[in-house]
């Protein structure tokens, strides 16, 4: 027996239904190790770096770059480890169902890339993809308003420029071969991928708020210990080692969850699937408008020096551009903080198919009543938005005084 | 180092850590987390650049002098000063 598995279109969030397969990083034969990056996906929100989750040798690539096809569309085949090659292609490569892929006009295959000269790679963030495109069409990538995250040139800003340089005069022979022809209702780059995003967050938020039957917890949250251990144990850390106080909040959600664990799971349409392990998404804002919320894996595992490093590395890939699919499919719940807005209570929409987002607002001083007497002190409204379908408020509130307590011994966390 | 050499210096870093935020028209004395959208880990991000580029020592403490353009040099150069 040939022991084949498939590679396919992932689903990275509630509101993805298909995705453009930009790039193959890898070639029919070439060893593929479970856990590395074989193609590079773009999402409306995002272009994505997307593992293997199998080790094997690459037999067969189904769908060529360009292509936009739906989530679960088989993209290639890969003979896992350990097997012997076989002398014609399997029947079961043959029979794998793949839907109809959708061709995107004007995104077909590209020529190989000239390459670029070094000195216009600088320190510009540019996607692999945008780069190859930008050497077909001989943009100068310094000249290229970024609209990517964390300002990121994307290939449509390359498209962009060289439209807007063919508009305003001669183009090169190979950029004006290569350049699809924009449809004339069509909106200008940017505000395209502006636009998708928002209409992305739009379908999910709308689903969630159709389907999900929420409920809204919170609490207040005594932050004087947590606070105070943090501030003397950043005396002695190292600048690159110092923690935020975000990562105790998160590391205290994921240990309220291993005690209330029906808020850690998703909700499969007809029933709970309960997770065993906890992958919190931590949603992070964008300079240019709209949100991701990718996980950080086994949140409650990590010591909080792994939490934070892991942490400051989520959010600077996030801004980049340079997510992979795992981060974006994998959050069990997700925490978001307005605090540095000024925003004191968040009742967040729930992220399906997840049962359960955690809001925190911003630390401020209240009074507080410890032993009898009034102090000020440094506190923090925890929420909880929760489907109810799956849990209810005692469970909630079970939760959220969990997550106080562990608060209140942050040495432990 | 001069004071338009730190000035340079500084905005170089922050051009780093965000790129999109397009620096040229920065004000001085307002805030980088008001003029860029700057959040708690882009501080930290930036502390983290100054303590490389500058060889410096930046306890958590003093962030808060680190909150303007105006406010980093002046703290950058008294650590200059106190070293010579």
């Amino acid at each position: 027996m040939q022991a084949l598995s498939e590679f396919v279109m992932p689903h990275l969030g509630a509101d993805m239904t298909a995705g453009t397969l930009l790039m193959w990083r890898k070639k029919p034969g070439d060893h593929v190790t479970k856990g590395e990056i074989i193609a590079d996906v773009e999402t409306d929100k995002a272009d994505i770096e997307v593992e293997v989750f199998t080790s094997g040798v690459l037999e067969e690539i189904l769908v060529t770059p360009g292509t936009k096809v739906p989530v679960g569309t088989v993209l290639a085949v890969i003979r896992q480890e350990g097997e012997a090659v076989p002398e014609k292609p399997p029947e079961t490569a043959r029979v794998i169902p793949m839907p109809a892929p959708v061709p995107q006009p004007g995104l077909q295959p590209l020529p190989r890339p000239s390459p670029l000269p070094a000195q216009a790679a600088g320190r510009l963030h540019v996607s692999p993809l945008a780069r190859k495109l930008a050497g077909e069409l001989r943009v100068d990538l310094a000249s290229v308003t970024p609209t990517g995250p964390g300002g990121r040139i994307t290939r449509e800003d390359i498209e962009h420029a060289a439209h807007a340089r063919a508009a305003a005069g001669p183009a090169p022979a190979a950029a004006t071969a290569a350049l699809p022809a924009p449809k004339p209702s069509e909106p200008s780059a940017p505000a395209d991928r502006h636009a998708r995003m928002r209409q992305t967050i739009a379908a999910a938020m709308a689903r969630s708020k159709r389907e999900i039957p929420h409920y809204y917890l919170s609490a207040t949250v005594d932050l004087k210990a947590a606070m105070d251990w943090l501030t003397t144990g950043n005396l002695t850390r190292p600048v690159e080692e110092r923690l935020l106080y975000g990562v105790l909040l998160i590391k205290a959600v994921a240990l309220a969850l291993r005690e209330v664990p029906e808020l850690n799971a998703v909700w499969n349409g007809a029933q709970l699937e309960i997770k065993p392990e906890i992958h919190v998404g931590v949603a992070i804002s964008l300079r240019q408008g709209g949100l991701i919320a990718p996980a950080l894996h086994h949140a409650d595992r990590k010591t909080l020096t792994e939490l934070m490093r892991d942490f400051r590395d989520l959010v600077q890939r996030t801004r980049a551009g340079s997510l992979r699919s795992s981060e974006l499919s994998d959050s069990t719940i997700t925490i978001t903080s307005l605090g540095e807005q000024g925003v004191e209570s968040v009742f967040g929409i729930i992220y399906p198919p997840q049962v359960a987002l955690v809001g925190f607002g911003s630390v401020v001083e209240r009074p507080w009543s410890v032993a009898g007497q009034v102090v000020s002190r440094p506190v923090i409204t925890a929420t909880l938005s929760a489907d109810h379908r799956v849990s209810d408020g005692h469970r909630g509130g079970i939760f959220l005084r969990a997550v106080d307590r562990l608060l209140q011994t942050p040495e432990k966390l | 180092m001069t004071t338009q050499e730190i000035s340079s210096q500084v905005l170089r870093l922050l051009g780093n850590i965000a790129p999109e935020a397009g620096l040229g028209g920065i004000r001085p004395d307002v805030p980088f987390r008001e003029q860029f959208d700057l959040d708690s880990m882009d501080m930290l991000n930036f502390v983290i650049a100054l303590h490389k580029e500058f060889q410096i020592e930046i306890p958590e403490a003093d962030y808060s002098k680190l909150a303007t353009l105006e406010s980093s040099i002046s703290y950058l150069e008294a650590h200059q000063r106190a070293s010579q």
